[in-house]
């Protein structure tokens, strides 16, 4: 295995975290809909205790992703988490809220009652996807830092990289294309969300309502996500010389890569009919409720060849709009050789927990939440 | 380039938010770890013996975990990102080494934790008995595999071990990673962190159970004492073993890092034959004169206690802060340096980054080849060359003086508590004894009954206080070191503004306080409401 296997493999590691995380985060699109999908409050007690049982599996899928990206690129790590402070600790702050609205919502002695819990639940099924969204745009929009390693020979100013305005990331939602990926992955994150509950609610007003919503849900999606996938192949983005180092702006690189990197463009159309599929065989169908699974492969898929288009190909996949050679490739950020074998090692434990996973979720999900469920067990939330 | 000047408040600010966001986390997880084993000790003997009784014990026990839960998941998700996010010169400098143990972390821990804690709360009429059970331990088992990753990234700032410089990188590097994993260092932190969460846990149980026996709650009177006798025998020994990793942890101190033990015991002029301060007059609201007190006063001491401990020999040599700063020899006859030569190669040791960089640049490999060598020599003093006055490298002796002191007499406490429990379990005495003899109490026997169960129920916050004293005492004591010799504090943080990072201080102060409080009193409602019958 050579170095650079290694750093092309765990940017496909780091890809496929991020893929998982997009399609985990059904639990954030239903969060929204609980409140206007379930009419009463046994039905929202359902479309809670479904979501509720996923979350922390989305939450350790979040925190991962932060860690692995730490140790496998951990020049990334503390250029965008130090630079685009604000960005990050929005996204920080609706998920810590949304860790406890399922607990403490309906327990007895909540000081605060539930409808703030309520409000933190939609708020970070609405901020997280779109900041989260919004924070991978800016793999392929850029971001305004500068990186100077020498500046840890200054005994005064000694960081090493730094954001280049005060905004400290808000910049980003400046963007237009940033909001436009943001949304698209609300409205998908939303999509899911219904399919899930499509398969894990067995009621049948719930899941009529649930076909319905879906069309209002996957036009904006289509629209937004077919116009940020042009605007990307259309695109400058940003290419590395590996013999230099240098970066330079290439017209069209992603859809470069697309065409160079061929099978990724057969996967990505893979991906999308998927989606598609599950989406309107759901709408059409009135027995049909595994869509989850077709549109959640989809996701994955398609977002996992998205974010390898931002990294491979020697493409720096966190450009700088500041200082052009301060872009991060997976060349200049990554781990040293030693670290990432070692992690290489370690990710061969992943097929084990993806196993494991899958095994509890089947055991979970093979009775679905009824309304005698919800009223009579005292342990749901 | 030169970037935007480092605002000097914001490392303070810095500072002061993950001592926040760390201090609210351990007020979570330990209670996450302890009552793990509590509730897969009941529910085990639920399987093994069908009654139904173990299974309501287990339950109610669960419920109050995944209340707790939920904190601890909330608490640790900006612990994750505050690395990058607050300390970004850190995560680069020495991301290399320490990302490894918080990606092994997540990949198999928290997901495990996370799967099965789903299971347990939510599977007990889905899945079998046996995988139930599974579950439950495997949520216990998560849990701990989780603090030992954290645990080893921690153990790593105090004694970083298992890497070596790259200039060309201008970062630290991992070369061994079972030094890094498998550090004694690390293997005691862990035992000793360990062991003070099944405390928790234990003394938790055991003081929910008293208020039941206090309240004269009949209905689950059966529960309590179940429950307190099996928080009593894990309590005893957790306090054991925290007291024996608690000193083996101290013994690697010494050896490691000896400006915290010094700070630990107040000592500010070491020698051979230095004695264990009991207790001292030292001023809590400031830092004590070192330079010209011979020692802290109104000290009471045990002899040699402190040569014993920290040397295992009768007469070893302890430095204090004086000698470390002023530089000493050891009984081998190796020189410590003094902290102003420390400093002097320190800055030796920058600028011969700086001029290997150049050198490199220019294609001069013969100047290259030199400065690298002056870099490797002094290499081992580098953090020092970021320190601008030596009383810097004194961390707040108060404070590891006092939460020290804390820490090791409630530890003797708890020791004591359980072993009177235990006892009173083994003897069927006290409030073992059957109720027609209990009955039959008068006098101090009554009284002592009493306020026994009374102690059991203050001692619960006393054990958050002796658990989050000995992480002051970690982290204060490693000041102002983030990596210990390594890189001080004020290279480590990232370039934000002091205003930045004090508005989410602040944000994350009340957001904390208030889901603490909300967390508390729905833990006070469940434990009036009682387990379901």
């Amino acid at each position: 295995m050579t170095y650079e296997f290694l750093q092309q493999y765990w940017w496909f590691l780091i890809s496929l975290l991020g893929a998982l995380l997009v399609f985990l985060m059904f639990v954030q699109g239903g969060n929204t809909l609980i409140y206007t999908l379930g009419v009463n409050e046994t039905e929202q007690r359902m479309l809670l205790n479904s979501t509720g049982r996923k979350w922390e599996i989305t939450f350790t899928t979040l925190v991962t992703f932060g860690g692995a990206f730490f140790a496998s690129f951990p020049l990334f790590y503390s250029t965008s988490f130090g630079g685009a402070y604000w960005l990050w600790m929005l996204i920080l702050f609706t998920f810590v809220v949304q860790a406890v609205s399922y607990e403490f919502q309906h327990k007895r002695g909540n000081l605060v009652g539930a409808r703030p819990f309520q409000w933190c639940l939609i708020l970070n099924g609405i901020f997280g996807p779109l900041l989260i969204g919004g924070a991978v745009a800016t793999f392929f929009e850029g971001s305004n830092f500068i990186v100077s390693k020498m500046n840890l020979t200054d005994g005064m100013q000694p960081v090493i990289s730094s954001w280049a305005n005060a905004s400290h990331g808000l910049d980003a939602l400046l963007c237009p294309w940033v909001l436009v990926l943001g949304f698209a992955v609300v409205f998908l994150t939303r999509i899911l969300g219904l399919l899930y509950f499509m398969n894990n609610v067995d009621d049948e007003n719930i899941r009529s309502r649930i076909s319905v919503r879906l069309v209002g849900q996957t036009i904006p999606f289509l629209i937004l996500f077919v116009a940020y996938v042009v605007h990307l192949m259309l695109k400058d983005g940003y290419a590395y010389d590996p013999a230099t180092g240098i970066i330079s702006v290439v017209p069209m690189k992603y859809l470069d890569n697309l065409l160079e990197l061929w099978p990724l463009a057969i996967l990505l159309v893979v991906g999308v009919i998927l989606v598609l599929y599950g989406i309107i065989r759901t709408i059409i169908s009135k027995t049909y409720i595994k869509g989850i699974w077709p549109v959640g492969i989809g996701t994955v898929i398609t977002v996992l060849v998205l974010l390898l288009l931002a990294g491979w190909n020697n493409t720096a996949y966190y450009p700088s709009t500041a200082d052009l050679q301060s872009s991060l490739t997976i060349q200049n950020s990554s781990s040293s050789e030693f670290t990432l074998r070692t992690m290489f090692y370690v990710s061969l434990l992943i097929p084990f927990v993806l196993g494991y996973i899958v095994y509890a979720w089947r055991a979970m999900d093979k009775k679905k939440i009824t309304p005698e469920e919800v009223q009579q067990d005292e342990h749901l939330y | 380039m030169n970037l935007l000047t480092i605002d000097p408040q914001a490392i303070d600010w810095a500072r002061a938010q993950f001592a926040l966001t760390a201090i609210y986390h351990w007020l979570f997880v330990p209670l996450t770890l302890g009552l793990a084993v509590i509730m897969g000790i009941m529910e085990t003997c639920y399987y093994r013996t069908g009654r139904q009784f173990w299974r309501t014990a287990a339950r109610f026990w669960q419920r109050l975990f995944g209340i707790n839960f939920a904190m601890g998941v909330a608490t640790g998700l900006i612990l994750e990102f505050e690395f990058g996010t607050n300390w970004s010169n850190y995560s680069w400098f020495v991301g290399d080494i320490f990302g490894a143990p918080l990606a092994i972390e997540g990949i198999v821990a928290f997901f495990m934790e996370s799967t099965f804690v789903a299971v347990m709360y939510f599977g007990w009429d889905k899945v079998s008995k046996g995988f139930h059970l599974a579950s439950t331990w495997l949520t216990g088992l998560g849990a701990t595999i989780s603090a030992w990753w954290i645990l080893v990234a921690n153990a790593w700032m105090q004694n970083p071990v298992g890497c070596e410089f790259n200039p060309d990188t201008v970062r630290n590097e991992m070369v061994s990673f079972l030094d890094v994993a498998l550090s004694p260092f690390a293997v005691d932190k862990f035992c000793h962190t360990i062991t003070s969460a099944w405390i928790i846990g234990a003394v938790f149980v055991v003081g929910v159970s008293a208020w039941y026996l206090l309240k004269k709650r009949e209905e689950v009177r059966e529960l309590a004492l179940e429950s307190m006798k099996i928080g009593a025998i894990v309590g005893l020994c957790a306090s054991v073993l925290a007291a024996i990793t608690g000193d083996e942890s101290a013994y690697r101190v010494a050896k490691v890092q000896p400006m915290k033990l010094a700070a630990m015991e107040a000592l500010y002029n070491g020698g051979e034959d230095v004695s264990l301060t009991g207790i001292a007059a030292v001023n809590p609201f400031r830092q004590p004169d070192y330079e010209n007190e011979q020692e802290a006063p109104l000290r009471i001491a045990v002899p040699n206690g402190l040569s014993i401990l920290a040397t295992r020999t009768l007469h070893g040599y302890v430095p204090g802060v004086n000698d470390i700063l002023n530089g000493y020899t050891r009984p081998d006859g190796t020189v410590e340096p003094s902290a102003e030569e420390k400093m002097e190669r320190g800055r030796m040791a920058i600028s011969a980054l700086a001029a290997y960089r150049k050198a490199k640049t220019e294609g001069n490999e013969a100047e290259a080849a030199a400065q690298v060598k002056v870099l490797q020599d002094n290499f081992k003093y580098f953090g020092y060359g970021y320190i601008k006055d030596i009383s810097e490298l004194v961390p707040y002796i108060p404070i590891n003086f006092w939460a020290f002191r804390v820490m090791v007499g409630f530890g003797c406490l708890f020791i004591l508590f359980f072993a009177i429990i235990c006892y009173m379990v083994w003897k069927k005495q006290g409030i073992y004894a059957p109720l027609h003899i209990q009955e039959k109490f008068t006098g101090w026997k009554a009284k002592g009954m009493h306020w026994l169960l009374i102690l059991a129920i203050i001692l619960i916050p006393c054990a958050y206080i002796a658990s989050e004293s000995g992480w002051l005492v970690a982290e204060f004591g490693r000041q102002p070191w983030t990596i210990q010799d390594m890189l001080p504090v004020g290279a480590s943080v990232s370039d934000i503004s002091s205003g930045a990072v004090a508005t989410t201080f602040f944000i994350f102060l009340f957001l904390f306080t208030a889901m603490l409080c909300v967390e508390i009193n729905i833990m006070l409602k469940q434990i009036k409401k009682g387990p379901e019958l």
